[in-house]
Protein backbone atom coordinates (compact mmCIF):
# COMPACT_ATOMS: atom_id res chain seq x y z
CA UNK A 1 0.00 0.00 0.00
CA UNK A 2 0.97 3.47 -1.06
CA UNK A 3 0.61 6.65 1.01
CA UNK A 4 0.16 9.70 -1.21
CA UNK A 5 2.31 12.97 0.52
CA UNK A 6 0.27 16.15 -0.21
CA UNK A 7 0.96 19.30 1.46
CA UNK A 8 -1.39 20.86 3.90
CA UNK A 9 -4.20 21.87 3.61
CA UNK A 10 -6.03 18.63 3.73
CA UNK A 11 -9.69 19.26 4.14
CA UNK A 12 -11.18 20.97 1.31
CA UNK A 13 -14.69 23.02 1.24
CA UNK A 14 -16.16 22.98 -1.88
CA UNK A 15 -18.17 25.88 -0.94
CA UNK A 16 -17.69 29.02 -2.16
CA UNK A 17 -18.79 32.55 -1.23
CA UNK A 18 -21.72 32.05 -4.37
CA UNK A 19 -23.36 29.20 -2.94
CA UNK A 20 -23.37 29.89 0.68
CA UNK A 21 -24.69 33.31 0.36
CA UNK A 22 -27.15 31.62 -2.49
CA UNK A 23 -27.97 29.50 0.77
CA UNK A 24 -28.62 32.22 2.62
CA UNK A 25 -31.02 33.51 0.83
CA UNK A 26 -33.04 29.99 -0.01
CA UNK A 27 -32.79 29.52 4.06
CA UNK A 28 -34.74 33.34 4.32
CA UNK A 29 -37.49 31.76 2.40
CA UNK A 30 -39.43 30.06 4.82
CA UNK A 31 -39.49 33.78 6.86
CA UNK A 32 -40.70 35.44 4.06
CA UNK A 33 -43.61 33.44 2.90
CA UNK A 34 -44.85 34.14 6.83
CA UNK A 35 -44.17 37.46 6.74
CA UNK A 36 -45.68 38.07 3.95
CA UNK A 37 -48.73 36.09 5.43
CA UNK A 38 -49.22 38.11 7.94
CA UNK A 39 -47.90 41.61 6.71
CA UNK A 40 -48.95 41.74 3.29
CA UNK A 41 -47.18 41.51 -0.05
CA UNK A 42 -45.61 44.35 0.46
CA UNK A 43 -42.12 42.82 1.30
CA UNK A 44 -41.79 41.08 -2.87
CA UNK A 45 -41.85 44.79 -3.93
CA UNK A 46 -39.46 45.71 -1.61
CA UNK A 47 -37.18 43.15 -2.14
CA UNK A 48 -37.73 43.59 -5.57
CA UNK A 49 -37.12 47.27 -5.39
CA UNK A 50 -34.00 46.53 -2.55
CA UNK A 51 -32.04 44.02 -5.36
CA UNK A 52 -32.45 46.06 -8.74
CA UNK A 53 -31.28 49.01 -6.62
CA UNK A 54 -28.38 46.94 -4.83
CA UNK A 55 -26.99 45.54 -8.29
CA UNK A 56 -27.06 49.08 -9.96
CA UNK A 57 -25.05 50.23 -7.41
CA UNK A 58 -22.74 47.71 -7.16
CA UNK A 59 -22.10 47.81 -10.50
CA UNK A 60 -21.70 51.55 -10.87
CA UNK A 61 -19.40 51.12 -7.66
CA UNK A 62 -17.57 49.12 -9.80
CA UNK A 63 -17.44 50.38 -12.94
CA UNK A 64 -16.02 53.76 -11.50
CA UNK A 65 -13.12 51.61 -9.01
CA UNK A 66 -12.15 49.81 -13.01
CA UNK A 67 -13.25 46.55 -11.48
CA UNK A 68 -15.12 44.23 -13.20
CA UNK A 69 -18.57 44.62 -12.36
CA UNK A 70 -19.85 41.02 -13.04
CA UNK A 71 -18.15 38.90 -11.01
CA UNK A 72 -18.60 41.29 -7.79
CA UNK A 73 -22.20 40.38 -9.24
CA UNK A 74 -21.94 37.18 -9.17
CA UNK A 75 -20.70 36.32 -5.46
CA UNK A 76 -24.00 37.00 -4.53
CA UNK A 77 -23.15 39.27 -1.64
CA UNK A 78 -25.06 42.09 -2.32
CA UNK A 79 -28.14 40.29 -3.03
CA UNK A 80 -27.91 39.33 0.64
CA UNK A 81 -27.29 43.16 1.62
CA UNK A 82 -30.87 43.64 -0.50
CA UNK A 83 -32.73 41.05 0.70
CA UNK A 84 -31.92 41.29 4.49
CA UNK A 85 -32.96 44.91 4.54
CA UNK A 86 -36.19 44.67 2.48
CA UNK A 87 -36.90 42.34 5.18
CA UNK A 88 -36.45 44.47 7.69
CA UNK A 89 -38.23 47.17 6.67
CA UNK A 90 -41.91 48.05 7.03
CA UNK A 91 -43.73 46.32 3.83
CA UNK A 92 -45.73 49.33 2.98
CA UNK A 93 -42.65 51.96 3.36
CA UNK A 94 -42.57 53.91 0.48
CA UNK A 95 -40.42 53.13 -2.32
CA UNK A 96 -38.29 55.81 -2.19
CA UNK A 97 -37.26 54.34 1.75
CA UNK A 98 -35.72 51.44 0.30
CA UNK A 99 -34.19 52.54 -2.44
CA UNK A 100 -32.20 55.17 -0.36
CA UNK A 101 -31.20 52.29 2.67
CA UNK A 102 -29.69 50.11 0.12
CA UNK A 103 -27.95 52.11 -2.07
CA UNK A 104 -26.00 53.60 1.31
CA UNK A 105 -25.48 49.83 2.16
CA UNK A 106 -23.97 49.39 -1.40
CA UNK A 107 -22.57 52.60 -1.91
CA UNK A 108 -21.21 53.97 1.45
CA UNK A 109 -20.84 51.25 3.71
CA UNK A 110 -19.77 47.76 1.46
CA UNK A 111 -17.67 49.89 -1.21
CA UNK A 112 -16.24 52.98 0.41
CA UNK A 113 -14.40 50.81 2.31
CA UNK A 114 -13.10 48.61 -0.03
CA UNK A 115 -16.17 46.20 -1.38
CA UNK A 116 -16.28 42.93 -0.52
CA UNK A 117 -15.16 41.48 2.37
CA UNK A 118 -13.67 44.86 3.25
CA UNK A 119 -16.58 46.50 5.32
CA UNK A 120 -16.42 47.33 9.39
CA UNK A 121 -20.47 47.08 9.47
CA UNK A 122 -22.73 45.37 8.40
CA UNK A 123 -23.89 47.06 5.43
CA UNK A 124 -27.76 45.90 5.86
CA UNK A 125 -27.54 46.94 9.26
CA UNK A 126 -26.17 50.24 9.08
CA UNK A 127 -28.70 51.13 5.70
CA UNK A 128 -31.35 50.00 8.17
CA UNK A 129 -30.14 52.23 11.15
CA UNK A 130 -29.40 55.34 8.27
CA UNK A 131 -33.55 55.03 7.76
CA UNK A 132 -34.85 54.88 11.41
CA UNK A 133 -32.88 57.67 11.93
CA UNK A 134 -33.81 60.04 9.10
CA UNK A 135 -37.52 58.19 8.94
CA UNK A 136 -38.70 57.31 12.01
CA UNK A 137 -41.96 57.36 10.86
CA UNK A 138 -42.13 55.52 7.97
CA UNK A 139 -40.11 52.96 9.41
CA UNK A 140 -42.07 52.44 12.04
CA UNK A 141 -45.26 52.17 10.65
CA UNK A 142 -45.47 48.12 10.96
CA UNK A 143 -49.23 47.05 9.37
CA UNK A 144 -51.39 44.95 12.22
CA UNK A 145 -51.04 41.42 11.42
CA UNK A 146 -53.35 40.50 8.98
CA UNK A 147 -55.36 38.34 11.21
CA UNK A 148 -56.00 41.81 13.04
CA UNK A 149 -56.15 44.25 10.61
CA UNK A 150 -58.89 45.80 9.51
CA UNK A 151 -58.41 46.57 5.48
CA UNK A 152 -57.21 43.89 3.45
CA UNK A 153 -54.73 44.80 0.46
CA UNK A 154 -54.57 43.58 -3.10
CA UNK A 155 -51.29 43.28 -4.97
CA UNK A 156 -52.14 46.14 -6.87
CA UNK A 157 -53.24 48.40 -3.67
CA UNK A 158 -49.89 47.30 -2.19
CA UNK A 159 -48.08 48.80 -5.21
CA UNK A 160 -49.99 51.48 -5.24
CA UNK A 161 -49.39 52.36 -1.76
CA UNK A 162 -45.19 51.42 -2.15
CA UNK A 163 -44.98 54.00 -4.94
CA UNK A 164 -47.73 56.84 -4.02
CA UNK A 165 -48.03 56.49 -0.13
CA UNK A 166 -51.46 56.35 -0.65
CA UNK A 167 -53.73 53.14 -1.43
CA UNK A 168 -56.05 53.79 -4.87
CA UNK A 169 -59.11 55.11 -2.86
CA UNK A 170 -56.86 57.47 -0.77
CA UNK A 171 -56.01 55.52 2.44
CA UNK A 172 -52.61 56.64 4.13
CA UNK A 173 -50.56 53.55 5.91
CA UNK A 174 -51.59 55.55 9.32
CA UNK A 175 -54.91 55.05 8.01
CA UNK A 176 -54.46 51.21 7.37
CA UNK A 177 -52.74 50.98 10.27
CA UNK A 178 -55.96 50.55 12.51
CA UNK A 179 -57.75 47.76 14.05
CA UNK A 180 -61.22 46.97 13.81
CA UNK A 181 -61.36 48.92 17.07
CA UNK A 182 -60.34 52.16 14.99
CA UNK A 183 -57.13 51.79 17.03
CA UNK A 184 -53.41 52.18 15.78
CA UNK A 185 -51.97 48.88 16.11
CA UNK A 186 -48.26 48.95 17.21
CA UNK A 187 -45.51 45.89 17.39
CA UNK A 188 -46.04 43.94 19.96
CA UNK A 189 -42.17 45.56 21.40
CA UNK A 190 -43.71 48.65 20.89
CA UNK A 191 -46.99 47.84 22.73
CA UNK A 192 -44.96 46.55 25.71
CA UNK A 193 -42.65 49.32 25.77
CA UNK A 194 -46.08 51.99 25.64
CA UNK A 195 -47.62 50.29 28.11
CA UNK A 196 -44.27 49.59 30.92
CA UNK A 197 -43.64 53.79 30.28
CA UNK A 198 -47.49 54.28 30.87
CA UNK A 199 -47.42 52.32 34.16
CA UNK A 200 -48.71 49.20 32.88
CA UNK A 201 -47.49 46.05 34.05
CA UNK A 202 -45.98 43.25 31.78
CA UNK A 203 -49.48 40.93 32.22
CA UNK A 204 -52.07 44.29 31.49
CA UNK A 205 -50.09 44.74 28.18
CA UNK A 206 -50.28 41.14 27.25
CA UNK A 207 -54.05 42.15 27.25
CA UNK A 208 -53.96 44.10 23.98
CA UNK A 209 -54.59 42.63 20.70
CA UNK A 210 -51.34 42.79 19.12
CA UNK A 211 -50.29 39.92 21.96
CA UNK A 212 -50.89 35.94 22.06
CA UNK A 213 -50.41 33.90 25.28
CA UNK A 214 -46.47 33.50 24.20
CA UNK A 215 -45.39 36.72 22.13
CA UNK A 216 -46.47 38.97 19.23
CA UNK A 217 -49.80 37.89 17.06
CA UNK A 218 -47.84 36.62 13.56
CA UNK A 219 -44.72 38.35 14.59
CA UNK A 220 -44.26 35.04 16.45
CA UNK A 221 -44.63 32.70 13.69
CA UNK A 222 -42.57 34.98 11.23
CA UNK A 223 -39.36 34.12 14.12
CA UNK A 224 -40.16 30.10 14.27
CA UNK A 225 -39.63 30.45 10.36
CA UNK A 226 -36.10 32.60 10.50
CA UNK A 227 -35.71 30.31 13.34
CA UNK A 228 -36.04 27.26 10.71
CA UNK A 229 -33.84 28.74 8.23
CA UNK A 230 -31.62 29.77 10.79
CA UNK A 231 -31.59 25.40 11.41
CA UNK A 232 -31.28 24.76 7.53
CA UNK A 233 -28.11 27.12 7.75
CA UNK A 234 -26.75 25.63 10.44
CA UNK A 235 -27.20 21.91 9.07
CA UNK A 236 -25.22 22.78 5.63
CA UNK A 237 -22.54 24.43 7.93
CA UNK A 238 -23.04 28.03 6.17
CA UNK A 239 -22.89 29.42 9.70
CA UNK A 240 -21.48 27.86 12.77
CA UNK A 241 -23.41 27.70 15.86
CA UNK A 242 -21.28 30.42 17.70
CA UNK A 243 -23.07 33.11 16.94
CA UNK A 244 -26.66 32.57 17.23
CA UNK A 245 -26.26 30.46 20.48
CA UNK A 246 -24.01 33.52 21.81
CA UNK A 247 -26.77 36.29 21.14
CA UNK A 248 -29.83 34.22 22.02
CA UNK A 249 -27.56 33.08 25.28
CA UNK A 250 -27.15 37.05 25.65
CA UNK A 251 -30.27 37.99 25.23
CA UNK A 252 -32.17 35.48 26.94
CA UNK A 253 -30.45 34.57 29.88
CA UNK A 254 -30.33 38.57 31.42
CA UNK A 255 -34.22 38.57 30.27
CA UNK A 256 -34.62 35.17 32.33
CA UNK A 257 -32.88 36.65 35.23
CA UNK A 258 -34.35 40.31 34.99
CA UNK A 259 -38.24 38.63 34.83
CA UNK A 260 -37.82 35.85 37.11
CA UNK A 261 -36.93 39.28 39.67
CA UNK A 262 -39.10 41.57 38.06
CA UNK A 263 -41.94 40.19 36.49
CA UNK A 264 -44.38 42.60 36.16
CA UNK A 265 -41.86 45.25 34.03
CA UNK A 266 -39.37 43.09 32.78
CA UNK A 267 -40.60 40.41 30.02
CA UNK A 268 -39.74 37.13 29.91
CA UNK A 269 -37.14 35.31 27.54
CA UNK A 270 -40.10 33.71 25.38
CA UNK A 271 -41.33 37.11 24.49
CA UNK A 272 -37.93 38.73 23.53
CA UNK A 273 -36.91 35.29 21.57
CA UNK A 274 -40.01 35.53 19.22
CA UNK A 275 -40.45 39.43 18.66
CA UNK A 276 -39.08 42.08 16.80
CA UNK A 277 -35.63 41.17 14.39
CA UNK A 278 -34.73 38.43 17.20
CA UNK A 279 -33.93 35.26 15.20
CA UNK A 280 -33.68 37.09 11.96
CA UNK A 281 -30.60 38.83 13.73
CA UNK A 282 -29.42 36.06 15.49
CA UNK A 283 -28.91 33.54 12.08
CA UNK A 284 -28.86 35.89 9.33
CA UNK A 285 -27.68 39.49 10.65
CA UNK A 286 -24.98 38.65 12.96
CA UNK A 287 -23.99 35.87 11.11
CA UNK A 288 -22.20 38.25 8.50
CA UNK A 289 -18.08 36.84 8.15
CA UNK A 290 -16.68 39.94 6.76
CA UNK A 291 -18.06 42.03 10.07
CA UNK A 292 -18.22 39.50 12.84
CA UNK A 293 -15.59 38.29 14.93
CA UNK A 294 -12.68 36.10 13.29
CA UNK A 295 -11.94 33.05 16.03
CA UNK A 296 -14.82 30.81 17.39
CA UNK A 297 -14.37 31.96 21.11
CA UNK A 298 -14.46 35.48 19.46
CA UNK A 299 -17.75 34.58 17.57
CA UNK A 300 -19.36 33.37 20.96
CA UNK A 301 -18.18 36.64 22.42
CA UNK A 302 -19.46 38.52 19.70
CA UNK A 303 -22.60 36.78 19.90
CA UNK A 304 -23.00 37.68 23.37
CA UNK A 305 -21.97 40.92 23.08
CA UNK A 306 -24.67 41.69 20.60
CA UNK A 307 -27.63 40.00 22.56
CA UNK A 308 -26.78 41.58 25.89
CA UNK A 309 -27.03 44.71 23.86
CA UNK A 310 -30.23 44.12 22.25
CA UNK A 311 -32.00 43.27 26.07
CA UNK A 312 -30.13 46.49 27.05
CA UNK A 313 -31.78 48.52 24.71
CA UNK A 314 -35.15 47.07 24.18
CA UNK A 315 -35.34 47.12 28.14
CA UNK A 316 -33.78 51.12 28.87
CA UNK A 317 -33.61 52.48 25.81
CA UNK A 318 -35.30 54.99 22.92
CA UNK A 319 -36.09 52.37 20.38
CA UNK A 320 -38.68 49.46 20.68
CA UNK A 321 -35.90 47.19 19.32
CA UNK A 322 -32.27 46.80 18.93
CA UNK A 323 -31.00 44.42 16.79
CA UNK A 324 -29.34 47.02 14.04
CA UNK A 325 -28.05 49.61 16.52
CA UNK A 326 -26.20 46.33 18.78
CA UNK A 327 -24.78 44.70 15.53
CA UNK A 328 -23.20 48.01 14.16
CA UNK A 329 -21.68 48.49 18.14
CA UNK A 330 -20.07 44.63 18.21
CA UNK A 331 -19.14 45.40 15.00
CA UNK A 332 -16.97 48.15 16.07
CA UNK A 333 -15.77 46.04 19.06
CA UNK A 334 -14.83 43.16 16.24
CA UNK A 335 -10.85 44.51 16.51
CA UNK A 336 -10.83 44.52 20.48
CA UNK A 337 -12.57 40.91 20.71
CA UNK A 338 -10.66 39.66 17.30
CA UNK A 339 -7.24 40.84 19.78
CA UNK A 340 -7.69 38.75 22.79
CA UNK A 341 -9.25 35.61 21.39
CA UNK A 342 -6.26 35.24 18.91
CA UNK A 343 -5.87 31.19 19.31
CA UNK A 344 -2.52 30.64 20.33
CA UNK A 345 -0.22 28.67 17.73
CA UNK A 346 0.55 25.07 18.28
CA UNK A 347 3.71 24.61 20.24
CA UNK A 348 3.45 27.64 21.98
CA UNK A 349 2.00 28.69 25.50
CA UNK A 350 -1.25 31.22 25.81
CA UNK A 351 1.18 33.01 27.25
CA UNK A 352 3.00 33.63 24.17
CA UNK A 353 0.74 33.39 21.16
CA UNK A 354 -2.08 35.12 22.82
CA UNK A 355 -3.31 38.51 22.32
CA UNK A 356 -0.30 41.08 23.00
CA UNK A 357 1.02 40.30 19.88
CA UNK A 358 4.48 38.60 20.42
CA UNK B 1 6.11 88.42 -1.30
CA UNK B 2 7.03 84.28 -2.07
CA UNK B 3 6.33 83.73 2.06
CA UNK B 4 2.71 85.32 1.91
CA UNK B 5 2.06 83.12 -1.39
CA UNK B 6 3.28 80.36 0.64
CA UNK B 7 1.14 80.99 3.56
CA UNK B 8 -2.19 80.88 1.31
CA UNK B 9 -0.87 77.78 0.29
CA UNK B 10 -0.33 76.47 3.76
CA UNK B 11 -3.47 78.05 4.98
CA UNK B 12 -6.01 76.82 2.41
CA UNK B 13 -4.78 73.54 1.03
CA UNK B 14 -2.06 71.52 1.77
CA UNK B 15 -2.15 71.96 6.00
CA UNK B 16 -5.63 73.51 6.06
CA UNK B 17 -7.01 73.39 10.08
CA UNK B 18 -9.70 70.85 9.42
CA UNK B 19 -9.05 68.85 6.33
CA UNK B 20 -5.14 67.93 7.25
CA UNK B 21 -4.53 68.80 11.15
CA UNK B 22 -7.94 67.73 11.71
CA UNK B 23 -8.05 70.37 14.29
CA UNK B 24 -11.24 72.20 16.11
CA UNK B 25 -13.16 68.94 14.95
CA UNK B 26 -15.90 69.58 17.77
CA UNK B 27 -17.62 72.57 16.61
CA UNK B 28 -16.74 71.70 13.55
CA UNK B 29 -19.02 68.49 13.46
CA UNK B 30 -21.54 70.16 16.23
CA UNK B 31 -22.64 73.23 14.33
CA UNK B 32 -22.37 72.74 10.47
CA UNK B 33 -25.95 71.52 10.42
CA UNK B 34 -26.71 74.82 8.55
CA UNK B 35 -24.31 77.38 6.19
CA UNK B 36 -25.61 80.23 8.21
CA UNK B 37 -24.25 78.72 11.63
CA UNK B 38 -20.97 77.53 9.79
CA UNK B 39 -20.25 80.84 8.17
CA UNK B 40 -21.02 82.25 11.36
CA UNK B 41 -18.70 80.18 13.44
CA UNK B 42 -16.25 80.08 10.87
CA UNK B 43 -16.08 84.31 10.84
CA UNK B 44 -16.02 84.16 14.59
CA UNK B 45 -12.88 81.93 14.46
CA UNK B 46 -11.33 83.65 11.83
CA UNK B 47 -11.38 86.54 13.90
CA UNK B 48 -10.38 85.04 17.08
CA UNK B 49 -7.13 83.61 14.90
CA UNK B 50 -6.18 86.69 13.35
CA UNK B 51 -6.80 88.67 16.71
CA UNK B 52 -4.88 85.84 18.54
CA UNK B 53 -2.38 85.60 16.16
CA UNK B 54 -1.26 89.60 16.11
CA UNK B 55 -0.99 89.71 19.89
CA UNK B 56 1.15 86.71 20.47
CA UNK B 57 3.48 88.22 17.85
CA UNK B 58 3.88 91.08 18.97
CA UNK B 59 4.30 90.85 22.76
CA UNK B 60 6.77 87.40 21.84
CA UNK B 61 10.00 88.64 22.81
CA UNK B 62 8.71 89.26 26.40
CA UNK B 63 6.89 86.40 27.40
CA UNK B 64 9.57 83.77 28.89
CA UNK B 65 8.93 80.81 27.23
CA UNK B 66 7.82 78.53 30.53
CA UNK B 67 4.60 80.66 31.01
CA UNK B 68 4.11 81.02 27.31
CA UNK B 69 0.97 78.61 26.66
CA UNK B 70 -0.86 80.25 30.03
CA UNK B 71 -0.51 83.58 28.14
CA UNK B 72 -1.31 82.30 24.58
CA UNK B 73 -4.47 80.72 26.64
CA UNK B 74 -5.53 84.44 28.16
CA UNK B 75 -5.02 86.31 24.58
CA UNK B 76 -7.42 83.85 22.76
CA UNK B 77 -9.89 83.91 25.59
CA UNK B 78 -9.68 87.71 25.38
CA UNK B 79 -10.94 87.62 21.66
CA UNK B 80 -13.53 84.88 22.58
CA UNK B 81 -15.01 86.99 24.85
CA UNK B 82 -14.73 90.29 22.70
CA UNK B 83 -16.69 87.89 19.86
CA UNK B 84 -18.84 86.59 22.17
CA UNK B 85 -19.91 89.59 23.28
CA UNK B 86 -20.04 91.24 20.24
CA UNK B 87 -22.79 88.61 18.73
CA UNK B 88 -24.64 88.72 21.89
CA UNK B 89 -25.41 92.21 20.74
CA UNK B 90 -25.39 92.95 17.01
CA UNK B 91 -26.70 88.52 16.03
CA UNK B 92 -28.11 87.62 18.83
CA UNK B 93 -30.27 84.56 17.15
CA UNK B 94 -27.04 83.56 15.65
CA UNK B 95 -25.64 83.91 19.21
CA UNK B 96 -28.53 81.69 20.76
CA UNK B 97 -28.05 78.89 17.94
CA UNK B 98 -24.67 78.47 18.43
CA UNK B 99 -24.60 78.56 22.02
CA UNK B 100 -22.19 76.84 23.64
CA UNK B 101 -19.77 76.73 20.83
CA UNK B 102 -19.14 80.34 20.15
CA UNK B 103 -17.30 80.02 24.01
CA UNK B 104 -15.74 76.77 22.93
CA UNK B 105 -13.43 78.52 20.09
CA UNK B 106 -11.18 78.98 23.27
CA UNK B 107 -10.35 75.60 23.01
CA UNK B 108 -9.96 75.24 19.59
CA UNK B 109 -6.80 73.76 19.05
CA UNK B 110 -6.20 74.95 15.52
CA UNK B 111 -6.19 78.71 17.26
CA UNK B 112 -2.95 77.76 20.42
CA UNK B 113 -1.69 75.89 17.45
CA UNK B 114 -1.08 78.68 15.04
CA UNK B 115 -0.26 80.82 18.23
CA UNK B 116 2.51 78.39 18.89
CA UNK B 117 4.07 77.47 15.98
CA UNK B 118 3.74 80.55 13.97
CA UNK B 119 2.93 83.27 15.71
CA UNK B 120 5.33 82.91 19.01
CA UNK B 121 8.26 83.16 16.17
CA UNK B 122 7.38 85.18 13.45
CA UNK B 123 6.49 89.73 13.08
CA UNK B 124 2.77 90.84 13.36
CA UNK B 125 2.25 91.29 9.91
CA UNK B 126 2.64 87.57 8.77
CA UNK B 127 1.43 86.18 11.65
CA UNK B 128 -1.56 88.22 10.72
CA UNK B 129 -1.73 86.91 7.50
CA UNK B 130 -0.94 83.54 8.77
CA UNK B 131 -4.12 83.59 10.92
CA UNK B 132 -6.04 85.53 8.38
CA UNK B 133 -5.55 82.33 5.74
CA UNK B 134 -6.11 79.42 8.68
CA UNK B 135 -9.14 80.60 9.74
CA UNK B 136 -9.75 81.41 6.40
CA UNK B 137 -9.56 77.52 5.36
CA UNK B 138 -11.29 76.62 8.23
CA UNK B 139 -14.06 79.14 7.57
CA UNK B 140 -14.65 77.24 3.72
CA UNK B 141 -14.20 74.14 5.01
CA UNK B 142 -17.20 74.52 7.07
CA UNK B 143 -19.29 76.54 4.85
CA UNK B 144 -18.77 74.05 2.39
CA UNK B 145 -20.37 70.88 4.98
CA UNK B 146 -22.46 72.80 5.91
CA UNK B 147 -24.00 73.74 2.75
CA UNK B 148 -23.82 69.80 1.53
CA UNK B 149 -25.54 68.65 5.20
CA UNK B 150 -28.16 71.97 4.42
CA UNK B 151 -29.28 70.78 0.91
CA UNK B 152 -29.12 66.68 2.16
CA UNK B 153 -30.80 67.37 4.85
CA UNK B 154 -33.32 70.17 3.95
CA UNK B 155 -33.05 71.14 0.35
CA UNK B 156 -32.31 74.23 1.09
CA UNK B 157 -29.17 76.91 0.98
CA UNK B 158 -28.82 79.76 3.52
CA UNK B 159 -31.53 79.28 5.16
CA UNK B 160 -31.82 82.00 8.07
CA UNK B 161 -29.12 83.55 6.62
CA UNK B 162 -30.54 87.10 7.82
CA UNK B 163 -29.99 86.15 11.29
CA UNK B 164 -26.42 86.55 10.47
CA UNK B 165 -26.60 89.43 7.43
CA UNK B 166 -29.11 91.62 8.25
CA UNK B 167 -32.80 91.81 7.11
CA UNK B 168 -31.43 91.83 2.98
CA UNK B 169 -30.29 88.28 3.21
CA UNK B 170 -33.57 86.77 3.76
CA UNK B 171 -33.40 86.50 0.24
CA UNK B 172 -30.59 84.65 -0.14
CA UNK B 173 -32.52 81.46 0.93
CA UNK B 174 -32.69 78.82 -1.89
CA UNK B 175 -34.97 76.18 -1.86
CA UNK B 176 -32.92 73.72 -4.33
CA UNK B 177 -36.03 70.98 -4.36
CA UNK B 178 -39.18 70.59 -1.56
CA UNK B 179 -38.51 67.95 1.33
CA UNK B 180 -41.05 65.91 2.66
CA UNK B 181 -39.49 63.91 4.76
CA UNK B 182 -35.74 65.94 5.72
CA UNK B 183 -33.03 63.07 6.06
CA UNK B 184 -32.40 63.72 9.56
CA UNK B 185 -29.02 61.65 9.36
CA UNK B 186 -27.53 64.83 7.08
CA UNK B 187 -28.54 67.31 10.29
CA UNK B 188 -27.82 64.50 12.83
CA UNK B 189 -24.04 64.20 13.98
CA UNK B 190 -23.13 60.97 12.24
CA UNK B 191 -24.11 63.53 8.84
CA UNK B 192 -21.21 65.69 9.89
CA UNK B 193 -18.71 62.78 10.02
CA UNK B 194 -19.87 61.01 7.11
CA UNK B 195 -19.50 64.21 5.30
CA UNK B 196 -16.21 65.50 6.94
CA UNK B 197 -15.21 61.81 5.83
CA UNK B 198 -15.82 62.73 2.07
CA UNK B 199 -14.46 66.38 1.50
CA UNK B 200 -11.06 64.99 3.36
CA UNK B 201 -11.32 61.61 0.95
CA UNK B 202 -12.35 64.43 -2.34
CA UNK B 203 -8.54 66.22 -1.05
CA UNK B 204 -6.90 63.36 -0.67
CA UNK B 205 -7.61 62.34 -4.57
CA UNK B 206 -7.02 65.42 -6.09
CA UNK B 207 -3.50 65.74 -4.14
CA UNK B 208 -3.24 61.98 -5.82
CA UNK B 209 -4.03 63.05 -8.97
CA UNK B 210 -1.68 65.37 -8.97
CA UNK B 211 0.76 64.37 -7.34
CA UNK B 212 0.66 61.32 -9.87
CA UNK B 213 0.94 64.10 -12.78
CA UNK B 214 3.84 66.13 -10.94
CA UNK B 215 5.46 62.70 -11.44
CA UNK B 216 5.01 62.19 -14.79
CA UNK B 217 6.72 65.34 -15.40
CA UNK B 218 9.64 64.37 -13.03
CA UNK B 219 10.32 61.54 -14.72
CA UNK B 220 11.10 62.75 -18.34
CA UNK B 221 12.84 65.17 -16.38
CA UNK B 222 15.49 62.55 -15.00
CA UNK B 223 15.71 60.34 -18.38
CA UNK B 224 16.94 63.83 -20.43
CA UNK B 225 19.06 63.74 -17.40
CA UNK B 226 20.42 60.63 -17.37
CA UNK B 227 21.29 60.70 -20.80
CA UNK B 228 23.15 63.83 -20.63
CA UNK B 229 25.38 62.59 -18.28
CA UNK B 230 26.05 58.94 -19.84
Amino acid sequence: MTFRVAAAPHGHSQQNTADMMRWVCYALIPGVLVQSYFFGAGVYFQLFLAIVTAYAAESLCMLARNRNARSALRDNTALVTAVLLAISIPSLAPWWIIVIGTAFSIVVVKQIYGGMGQNLFNPAMAGYVLLLVSFPVQMTNWLPPSTLANYELSLWQTLHTILFEYTPAGYSVEQLRTTVDGVTMATPLDTIKTALSQGYTVAEAYQQPVLSAIAGVGWQWVNLAFLLGGFILLQRRIISWHIPVGLLAGLLIPALVANLFAPSVMPGPVFHALSGATMLGAFFIATDPVSAATSPRGRLIFGLLIGFLVWVIRSWGGYPDAVAFAVLLANLSVPLIDRYTRPSVYGHSRSHGGGDGQ
Amino acid sequence: MSEFKELTRQGLWENNPALVQLLGLCPLLAVTASVTNALGLGLATLFVLMGSNITVSLVRQWVPSEIRIPVFVMVIATFVTIIQLLMNAYVYELYQSLGIFIPLIVTNCAIIGRAEAYASKNPWQKAAFDGFMMGLGFALVLVLLGGMREVIGNGTLFDGAELLLGDWAAQLRIELFEVNYPLLLAILPPGAFIGLGFIIAGKNWIDAKRAAKAEKVEKTVTRARVTAES
